[in-house]
């Protein structure tokens, strides 16, 4: 399905979408307020977008000083070229380990690789332990936003969810009582579970540490209860210097939800006695979008999901309209390189504003590269549709005679003709829009009349 | 060819103009370092208490179970630290003493010499961190300084309570980890 046909069918619950429009709104509104306390904000967004720019100019080096690093520490290191390796690697772990079930947090690059149903076709009960991401997980969603998994969801529906599963009482809609029967429920998983895995929001070339940000402690619960720790990570999660991660750490949580910093910030260096740490070194598609001149800086980004939160598109139209793993703005940047063809429409679903860009806190050039890929697209699959609208108001703006004589023709008809004939399913442009009231005279008449 | 060579020359047949690594200024902050911190930690959901407070405080909850790892509150415990964090599972309060921490956002910097067991802050009912108020910096430049090349195997930022808002965007305390976070000020 498109994005349009998609957003669609999001927009037919009205009332909830008007919640999840504002909703984000406020999150967005939460970080430009947290944003405007830090006098050198634009300066760190600088910092962090050179910083990364070194990164990826220098990315091998750089993955070879961690891979050797980590070593160093007692860790184990994977390579993965493509998902069905990471998931590979990820199932000969539980295997050698024994293990049946698994717990996980919150990973960004595990939903990319498909990892559950992956693991869950081999026998092994994966436990997503992130309460939104645990949530979709029940009723077989993906998480609508990277950030707010299930932010597309509202309580009643999560307490009736939870009576199902958890058997709350039927109708109870608090959310402390709902996240109390969560915790209750995943602390047995915690308690069980032998290998826990993780994602990692940043990896340092000088140490081999990678540090682990959660509000909900859910990572740690997991990794420090099991015996094994796999962490799952996107080469391009790299930073050169421990102390780069002040810039970073300063800028997610404050990108991300207006928080100064999530209340849980984890470095692993090297595993506890008698426990193993494994990272797993994802490559699935970022050396070819590295190779891309106008797309290889979609790879700064650091998944705070402030682009999504003030996307009008991804506001109106949710994060599952997008039908890729990463929704809004940054995804439809990112997916095309995966895919260009599943993900053809999704460059088009911007109105091309720039919010994107502006919030960014590594300064993804995101609105740029969304025009960019639109001029891809089109030249490999042609135009969607309104070709022939165009072609038509092209000759008509060519001509002056045509130009004069269809403006008057389209007042006049505009008055006259019946709103079905207007609002026709073959004139795309009519739907969810109004045209607006038709002026008495041409802009050519008016000023004849009040400036000659 | 494995998948990290194959990797690593996928990366090394890409040229891409070198872009210096950038200094990072030691960015300060503004204002009383104490207020500010106080204010974060309260921002993020935590407490602030005095000594004096702290030990009011305590008797009043009535744990059965105390693990104190703190070089202040020595005689706190209850239990001994088990092999196994799994015996923690009933763990009603651990007090643990941090390193330092940062006033522009609370976050409160522990290693494994002050954990224990890495479980330990997190598989708490309520944790309690002891912190000198003189160890106090301005934001995460000043606090990574401090870390500077340290080999601890774990090190954490704790800047509150485990906390979610994943039903409606409404803040909930105590997701997974700790319900509560207070910060002792010594």
């Amino acid at each position: 399905m498109s994005h349009p046909e998609n957003a669609t069918e999001f927009l037919k619950d009205q009332a909830k979408a008007k919640w999840h429009d504002e909703t984000l709104w406020f999150v967005r509104d939460k970080r430009d307020r947290i944003s405007k306390t830090i006098p050198e904000w634009e300066q760190l967004r600088e910092l962090a977008s050179q910083i990364k720019d070194n990164v990826l100019a220098n990315l091998g080096s750089y993955l070879e000083d961690f891979e050797r690093n980590a070593l160093q520490n007692g860790i184990i290191i994977h390579w993965a070229a493509d998902a069905e390796e990471h998931n590979q690697h990820v199932l000969r772990i539980l295997r050698e380990k024994n293990c049946k079930a698994i717990v996980k947090s919150k990973s960004i690059l595990t939903e990319e690789c498909h990892l559950n149903p992956y693991l869950e076709k081999e026998g092994i009960e994966v436990v997503d332990t992130d309460l939104g991401e645990r949530i979709v997980q029940f009723l077989n969603q993906p998480p609508s936003h990277i950030v707010l998994p299930a932010i597309h969801l509202k309580k009643g529906e999560i307490s009736e969810l939870f009576h199902q599963k958890l058997h709350t009482e039927k109708g109870n809609e608090d959310p402390t009582y709902l996240t109390q029967a969560a915790r209750i429920h995943l602390r047995e998983k915690f308690l069980g579970a032998k290998v826990a895995i993780t994602g990692v929001n940043f990896g340092i070339a000088e140490t081999g540490e990678f540090v682990v940000c959660t509000n909900e402690g859910n990572a740690d619960m997991g990794v420090h209860l099991a015996d094994v720790h796999i962490a799952c990570m996107g080469i391009e999660k790299i930073l050169p210097r421990r102390k780069d991660l002040a810039v970073f750490l300063r800028l997610l949580a404050r990108s991300a939800t207006g928080q100064p910093i999530t209340n849980y910030n984890s470095h692993f260096r090297s595993p506890s006695p008698g426990k193993e740490i494994h990272i797993i070194l994802v490559d699935n598609g970022r050396t070819a979008q590295l190779s891309r001149e106008k797309f290889k800086n979609s790879l700064k980004c650091i998944r705070c999901g402030a682009c999504m939160n003030t996307c009008p598109i991804y506001r109106r139209s949710g994060g599952f309209s997008y039908g890729s793993t990463v929704p809004g703005p940054i995804g439809s940047i990112l997916s095309p390189g995966l895919d260009m063809k599943k993900h053809s429409t999704l460059p088009f679903a911007s109105t091309l504003c720039g919010s994107c860009s502006d919030v960014c806190p590594v300064k993804i050039n995101i609105h740029e590269q969304l025009y960019e890929w639109r001029q891809e697209i089109t030249k490999t699959h042609g135009e969607f549709g309104k070709g022939l609208s165009m072609k038509l108001a092209s000759g008509i703006f060519k001509s002056p005679l045509a130009y004069k004589i269809s403006g008057s023709l389209m007042r006049s008809a505009l008055k006259a003709l019946p709103d079905s004939l207007i609002y026709h399913p073959l004139n795309t442009w009519g739907k969810s829009r109004n045209l607006p009231d038709t002026p008495n005279e041409t802009f050519q008449q008016w000023y004849k009349k009040n400036r000659s | 060819m494995s998948s990290r060579e194959k990797i690593l020359s996928a990366i090394r047949g890409i040229s891409i103009p070198q872009k210096s690594l950038p200094d990072v200024p030691d960015f300060r902050l503004s204002g009383d370092l104490e207020e500010g911190f106080i204010q974060s930690i309260l921002g993020n959901k935590g407490e602030v208490l005095s000594m004096d407070e702290f030990i009011r405080w305590l008797p009043s909850m009535h744990f059965s179970k105390v693990i104190s790892l703190s070089s202040h509150f020595k005689n706190y415990s209850t239990i001994t630290l088990p092999e196994d964090p799994h015996d923690l599972e009933d763990l009603g309060l651990a007090i643990l003493d941090g390193q330092f921490a940062v006033a522009e956002n609370g976050a409160i910097w522990l290693e494994d010499s002050n954990l224990g067991l890495r479980a330990l802050p997190f598989i708490t009912e309520h944790l309690v961190i002891v912190l000198d108020r003189n160890k106090l910096v301005e934001t995460m430049h000043q606090g990574y300084n401090l870390i500077g090349g340290a080999k601890s195997g774990f090190g954490l930022f704790i800047a509150g309570p485990s906390k979610t808002a994943d039903i409606e965007q409404s803040l909930v305390i105590g997701a997974h980890g700790a319900k509560s976070l207070r910060v002792v000020l010594v």
